[in-house]
């Protein structure tokens, strides 16, 4: 009960924080829907080029945009003190880091994938296939949030971190950038349920079970 | 429930710290750790808290069964706020977090009652530092591990911090304090780095 309690607890106020003033949920955001429009800007108005470029550039977009908020995720809290009181909770630090983690991907996952159908229509998606695409990101982003989890726990002590969390977890990213991508061409043909997709989930299962794990692990570490 | 240090010895970055460090310490019991800067007296306190390894000896926590971490209240020199959020908030989650109920009138008690719906950003370093107390309050446990506890404190802080470490030791409670100025009155004073 006292571990639901402090993982609700913990989930809750990650979620206010981001979107606080000042939170870390509002520059990915801004950033997706900003670089995106800029798309069929730069690749021309060809609607043969767009629809073929545009789910996988949308991909690319979200993929950035996830890493832009890995940096602060624990660095903040290890700054601050934060990061102790979560050790002296009853709940543990592998549950609490996912709690964290849940909350960022709500918090940047949900407008992202709304903001997703919009722009995937821009690019000369089909109609049917627009909310496959925001769907395949909404997971996609579970994905690389599970895996960006380790990364920004392993580079939390280290100054303008950023750079080191790119390294450390793109290679993380590709597996779901691979079948996301094709899960998005994939939807205009043969909508939802592809093998594509069923990849792409199991990829985003394996990232969050794994990913509270190695950043809970990492973190230990920098307490020492 | 006592606390026993046994053969303590810690190291930070390649150096030793201490080694050899024995103390224990009783229900009621407030214990002053002294030192120069750089003595290690926030390190033995993390080590007790259990977020450093001892490089040789032991750290028990007797009597009552749960996970040490559960029973031990950390206050370091950051004191954990979030700047967009208010006092109410903090002390919400904290309760929650720790696994404690937000009784009485813990605001008033710290004397935050003016700005307990100001964001944190917003408060004093000794406002900080009271509200970070007040983390002590919302959920009981019976280790109080302070580092610095008075830094930042006006005099009627610091009388209000020596009134809830008697309150603490009243009840059973444990102090162990970092200081550099004397605070309260311990029952024993380790001296560190010499």
């Amino acid at each position: 009960m006292s571990i639901l309690r402090a993982t609700a607890a913990v989930f809750r106020r990650d979620l206010a924080l981001a979107w606080a003033a000042g939170g870390g949920a509002a520059a990915p955001v801004g950033f997706f829907i900003g670089a995106t429009t800029l798309i069929p800007l730069t690749a021309g108005p060809d609607r043969a080029t767009l629809a073929l470029i545009g789910a996988p550039l949308l991909w690319l977009t979200a993929a950035l945009a996830a890493l832009m908020v890995l940096e602060r995720l624990f660095q903040a809290d290890l700054e601050d003190g934060s990061l102790d009181q979560l050790l002296l909770s009853p709940a543990p630090l592998e549950l609490l880091v996912a709690a964290k983690g849940a909350a960022l991907w709500v918090a940047i996952g949900a407008p992202l994938a709304l903001a997703a159908i919009p722009m995937a229509l821009a690019m000369q998606t089909p109609p049917h296939a627009a909310p496959v695409v925001a769907l395949g990101l909404l997971v996609g982003l579970a994905a690389f949030i599970g895996a960006g989890l380790f990364g920004a726990a392993l580079a939390a002590g280290v100054r303008r971190g950023g750079v080191l969390i790119a390294i450390l977890v793109l290679p993380f990213f590709a597996p779901p950038i691979i079948f996301g991508a094709s899960a998005a061409s994939a939807a205009v043909e043969h909508g939802l349920f592809t093998p594509a997709f069923s990849l792409l989930c199991a990829c985003a299962l394996g990232a969050v079970a794994l990913g509270p794990i190695g950043a809970a692990a990492a973190l230990r570490l920098h307490l020492e | 429930m006592d606390l026993q240090v046994e053969g303590l010895a810690l190291d930070r970055g390649g150096w030793r710290l201490f080694e050899t460090l024995s103390f224990s310490a009783q229900p009621g019991e407030h214990v002053a750790l002294t030192g120069p800067n750089g003595a290690g007296k926030t390190s033995l306190l993390r080590a007790i808290a259990g977020f450093l390894r001892p490089s040789a000896g032991t750290i028990a926590l007797r009597g009552g069964a749960e996970d040490p971490a559960t029973r031990i209240h950390f206050l370091g020199h950051r004191d954990g706020l979030k700047a967009p959020l208010d006092a109410r908030a903090h002390l919400r989650h904290w309760a929650a977090l720790l696994g404690g109920t937000e009784t009485g009138d813990v605001i008033g008690r710290l004397g935050l009652d003016r700005v307990a719906d100001l964001p944190a950003r917003t408060l004093s370093a000794g406002q900080s530092r009271r509200l970070a107390l007040a983390r002590l309050l919302v959920a009981s446990r019976p280790v109080w591990l302070l580092d610095e506890p008075a830094s930042a404190l006006d005099a009627e802080g610091k009388a209000l911090l020596n009134g809830l470490m008697d309150t603490h030791r009243a009840g059973g409670g444990i102090v162990i304090a970092a200081v550099h100025e004397p605070l309260g009155a311990p029952s024993q004073t380790i001296a560190l780095g010499l």
